[in-house]
């Protein structure tokens, strides 16, 4: 969706808003490089194990991180590596622990799902990274007050009991949790209306958490939604902000089910980006190239300190 | 001084001790105290740090690990050791594989601490032994509360470890005294590990958790009396992973509160088997409880878990043959 004209214009009017819509588009554009050239590198059979590419939510983490500070804490899932790039500039460590090369994040042992780096996470178990931001946001409410723990889940997550537990202790203890949901439709094969009864803002209310419904793909305009509340988040009063964003790619790798032309009308805000900053896109796709080349000569990643 | 008494004087020396350190878990606080009594005056103390939490073992082991993560030090009460299996995913999936998982060692001090057992007629699902489902996890260790040892100085060892360690402990033990050696034996401590013995050289090694002590000392005094066979019953407080120095024997037992089948005692014995086989005169024999669920009227209780006079008998037969 493109942004609203009046979001527009508060942009032109200045300089900072200017930068920073270039700094979201640099940043979806390398995440949308990076994950197309997983795809290719799994399909020439330069990668084992798997993935999960976020094709289509690139602008989810875009614009929820530039509502973190330095000292929160950020929990990934399986699909995260629009989660990392958002966070870190750094495709280099990310593609080199994907690759199993030297200078990976990990050293190689945790791989696509299982990152960890200074304030930030990722785990590939579904609903068990809730309790653990709850446990991060009980610390940083003591340690550092006012900053937040933000846990990535999907639509599918919801499934899991672990999910109920921790949103209920997050609610009584008034924990700074900030749940993003990346609903996309589907988990893995299964459409959510066969996986879900009710609706994940009905389960919000039901622990009297707030819940915020977000459909627009425009980060800044998204960020001008969500500041407000998560403010109140660092004040302790949890929030859920569910995304209905669209899942282009397949679950992992070839195994997408759907329709082709089910697939093929889902919104995608490449296009209209890629159209409106071409050099930008180039530059990215070129950034990307050249890392996976680099990263393509690395020696294998070696595991030291097990 | 009763063991329960004693592991809450060693939860009290933690707290005190580690600003950053958390007792979490289910009906914690004063007067309650949780269900054994062993968190008593600890949220009156400590009211910041001692959380009591919904009926949710799955989150409270999470949170725990959460807390680990960021460098807190973070002991959960579990109210019975039946419930770890809803806590699996935490402690076996996230938080003994965070130690290695993302390839720098990552320290995690985190204790779970669970109430083991039966003899209490609580039943099939609050009395069995869940040890066996936890041996051979990387990165996780698995202690049991021994009336021979201050619980302080194990909680120190386990800390010291930074990995996620299960404590577990025995439900009878807790009324119990701490240190308590009946006639004629005297126990010696020595590297984390309790010796309870008579001066003169063992014919036979028995070894066992903490939990197990009362009935493999009293199994131990009829095989002396009876059978003039001197034995030394051995008591790790580490219970995996295993290490043992035993002294040149030729009959090893091991006894468990659980059924047989991939057991600690089966590990035990493969231990034995690999550094003392030279000295054995017979393999290592193991003893469980029967192989069924743990009933709750108590003579069908009794006639299910190890006793001492279980004990004895596998300790007759295997010397006599």
């Amino acid at each position: 969706m493109p942004p609203a004209p009046a979001d527009a214009l508060d942009r032109l009017a200045s300089a900072d808003a200017s930068d920073r819509l270039a700094a979201d588009r640099a940043t979806m554009l390398l995440i949308r490089h990076f994950e197309t050239a997983l795809l290719d590198l799994f399909a020439r059979g330069e990668l084992s194990g798997t993935t999960h590419t976020c094709l289509g939510q690139e602008y989810v983490p875009v614009a929820v991180s530039g509502l973190l500070q330095p000292d929160d804490h950020v929990l990934s899932n399986h699909r995260g590596h629009g989660h990392y790039l958002a966070r870190f500039d750094d495709p280099e460590g990310l593609l080199a622990e994907i690759m199993g090369r030297a200078g990976a994040v990990c050293h190689g042992v945790g791989g696509s799902q299982h990152i960890h780096r200074r304030g930030y996470l990722s785990t590939g178990v579904q609903g068990e990274s809730l309790p653990i931001a709850a446990g991060l946001a009980l610390h940083l409410r003591r340690h550092q007050p006012g900053a937040l723990a933000c846990a990535y889940i999907g639509d599918g997550t919801w499934g899991e009991g672990a999910v109920y537990e921790a949103l209920n202790i997050a609610a009584l203890w008034r924990l700074p949790l900030l749940v993003v949901v990346e609903h996309n439709g589907i988990a893995q094969s299964t459409p959510t209306e066969r996986a879900m009864a009710g609706t994940i803002a009905g389960r919000a209310a039901a622990f009297g958490l707030a819940h915020t419904l977000i459909e627009a793909t425009d980060p800044a305009g998204i960020r001008a939604k969500l500041a407000p509340l998560v403010a109140r988040v660092r004040d302790g009063a949890p929030l859920i902000a569910e995304f209905r964003t669209p899942r282009l790619g397949p679950h992992s790798k070839g195994d997408d089910t759907r329709p082709a032309d089910h697939v093929a009308a889902l919104a995608d805000w490449y296009p209209a980006v890629a159209a409106a900053a071409p050099d930008l896109d180039r530059a990215q796709r070129e950034r990307v190239a050249r890392v996976v080349a680099e990263l393509s000569a690395r020696p294998p990643a070696e595991w030291a300190d097990r | 001084m009763r063991v329960a008494e004693n592991i809450n004087a060693a939860l009290h020396t933690v707290l005190a001790g580690d600003e950053r350190a958390y007792l979490i878990g289910e009906d914690l606080l004063d007067p309650y105290g949780g269900a054994f009594k062993v968190a008593r005056g600890l949220s009156t103390r400590f009211p910041d740090r001692v959380l009591s939490t919904p009926i949710s073992e799955s989150a409270v082991t999470g949170i725990a690990a959460g807390l680990a993560l960021a460098g807190d030090t973070a002991i959960v009460e579990y109210m019975f050791a039946d419930f770890l299996a809803l806590g699996f995913d935490p402690l076996v999936n996230f938080a003994a594989k965070s130690v290695t998982m993302y390839g720098e060692r990552l320290p995690m001090r985190l204790i779970v601490r669970c109430p083991s057992g039966g003899g209490r007629g609580y039943g099939p699902t609050h009395s069995q032994s869940l040890t066996k489902h936890l041996i051979g996890v990387p990165s996780l260790a698995v202690f049991e509360m021994s009336p021979f040892r201050d619980a302080a100085e194990v909680f120190a060892e386990m800390l010291a470890l930074a990995q996620p360690c299960v404590f577990v402990e025995d439900k009878i033990l807790y009324t119990r005294r701490m240190h308590s050696v009946i006639d004629p034996f005297t126990v010696e401590v020595r590297e984390g590990v309790a010796y309870v013995g008579t001066p003169e050289p063992p014919e036979l090694i028995l070894i066992a958790p903490g939990g197990m002590a009362e009935r493999a000392m009293a199994a131990l005094r009829m095989l002396l009396i009876e059978q003039e066979i001197a034995g030394l019953l051995v008591v790790p407080s580490r219970l995996y992973p295993v290490h043992l120095d035993l002294p040149p024997v030729a009959h090893v037992v091991v006894a468990e509160d659980g059924t047989a089948g991939g057991t600690w005692g089966a590990e035990v014995a493969h231990h034995v088997h690999a550094r003392h086989f030279a000295d054995l005169a017979a393999p290592v024999t193991l003893v469980h409880a029967a192989d069924t669920v743990i009933p709750t009227a108590p003579h069908l209780e009794r006639q299910v878990l190890v006793s001492a006079a279980t004990i004895y008998d596998a300790m007759v037969r295997t010397v006599r043959g």
